[in-house]
């Protein structure tokens, strides 16, 4: 269990962290790429034209986080699956090995 | 973390696919001797290249004000080596660059080269030298995976510091301008990520700790160890 509330700390911790940011600032919680954008724009005096751009982007911020969200889900899906089938596997071949014995 | 499309311009896309693209083909074949050897490892696997899909999907807030995402390829690293996890993550970025247009195919090299390699190699490194060292297993794996996470970002800063040398201090400058926007913002993070991996390990191992002896990651006697302390 111990690591389980250690982990569960610093969640809370890192919470109370986000609350405490995005109350106090005006934050905008933009993307950390966006802003080394602004980095590059800077440093070239905004010269710089990128050399490709994407051969499509979602077409709004809602698509987007669709396709976000189907990435986590069909992670998710696949690592539940997994652990649950190990699971009881593992708990059936107990079960096999206290059969002879009753 | 990722280069955006287009952002990296001619030579350094096409350099950091050079070193990027042995690395990717050492990694497949070696995924294809294991699949042929030990083909009961594949469901781990697949939870491996889950894990960086569910993490890299999770754009977090920072201390910073601004949003990132943890990368998930430490697990990877120490289960199967940094080669396979290359593979894995060049799976996930080419994912986003296709669909979400985040990351890019011209920077694809690069990216695979910070996230896939780079961060991977320094998990791997750093779990290999602290269970040498004999510091307690979670505490390796959450070391191992979090500076994996700062590594990726200190080396995307440096792939575009690279192509983008401040005119007054050249490289050093804008390495610092763009560690700036990476490294504070990402800090919290790869702490999260760390603890999250060594808790996903301790029911890695729970489940199938016997496939963790036959992957090299730990010996018989530190998984009855770990087995032990966790009864």
């Amino acid at each position: 269990m111990k690591i389980e509330i250690i982990v569960a700390v610093i969640v809370l911790v890192f919470t109370a962290q986000f609350i405490y940011v995005s109350s106090t600032t005006n934050a905008e919680f933009g993307g950390a790429d966006g802003q080394a954008e602004g980095v590059i724009e800077e440093l070239t005096g905004g010269t710089y034209e990128p050399i490709a751009s994407p051969f499509w982007e979602p077409p709004s911020g809602e698509i987007e986080s669709l396709l976000f969200a189907l990435q986590a889900a069909i992670g998710a899906l696949v690592i539940g699956y997994f652990f649950g089938y190990y699971r009881g596997r593992n708990k059936s071949n107990e079960q096999e090995f206290v059969k002879p014995g009753n | 973390m990722h280069i955006m499309e287009g952002f990296l311009p001619g030579p350094w896309w096409q350099i950091w696919f050079a070193v990027s693209l042995p690395v990717i083909l050492y990694g497949i074949h070696k995924l294809n001797r294991m699949m042929e050897v030990k083909r009961d490892l594949l469901p781990l696997l697949a939870v491996a290249g889950a894990y960086i899909f569910v993490l890299s999907s999770l754009k977090l807030p920072s201390v910073t004000g601004s949003c990132s995402h943890p990368t998930g390829t430490g697990m990877a690293a120490i289960l199967f080596g940094p080669a396979i996890s290359a593979v894995l993550s060049m799976i996930v970025l080419l994912y986003q660059s296709l669909f979400l247009a985040h990351g890019g195919l011209t920077t694809l090299g690069a990216n695979v080269f910070s996230m896939g390699i780079a961060g991977p190699v320094i998990a791997f490194v750093i779990y290999r030298t602290g269970m040498k060292a004999g510091l307690n297993f979670y505490f390796t794996v959450f070391l191992a995976t979090a500076m994996a996470d700062m590594a990726t970002y200190l080396i995307t800063s440096l792939e575009l510091a690279l192509a983008f040398p401040a005119q007054a201090g050249g490289i050093l400058a804008s390495f610092q301008a763009f560690a700036a926007v990476f490294a504070i913002t990402q800090l919290p993070l790869a702490v999260i990520e760390g603890a999250i991996t060594a808790l996903i390990f301790k029911y890695v191992i729970q489940i199938r700790g016997d496939v963790l002896v036959k992957l090299n990651v730990i010996g018989e006697a530190g998984l009855r160890r770990i087995k032990e302390a966790a009864a």
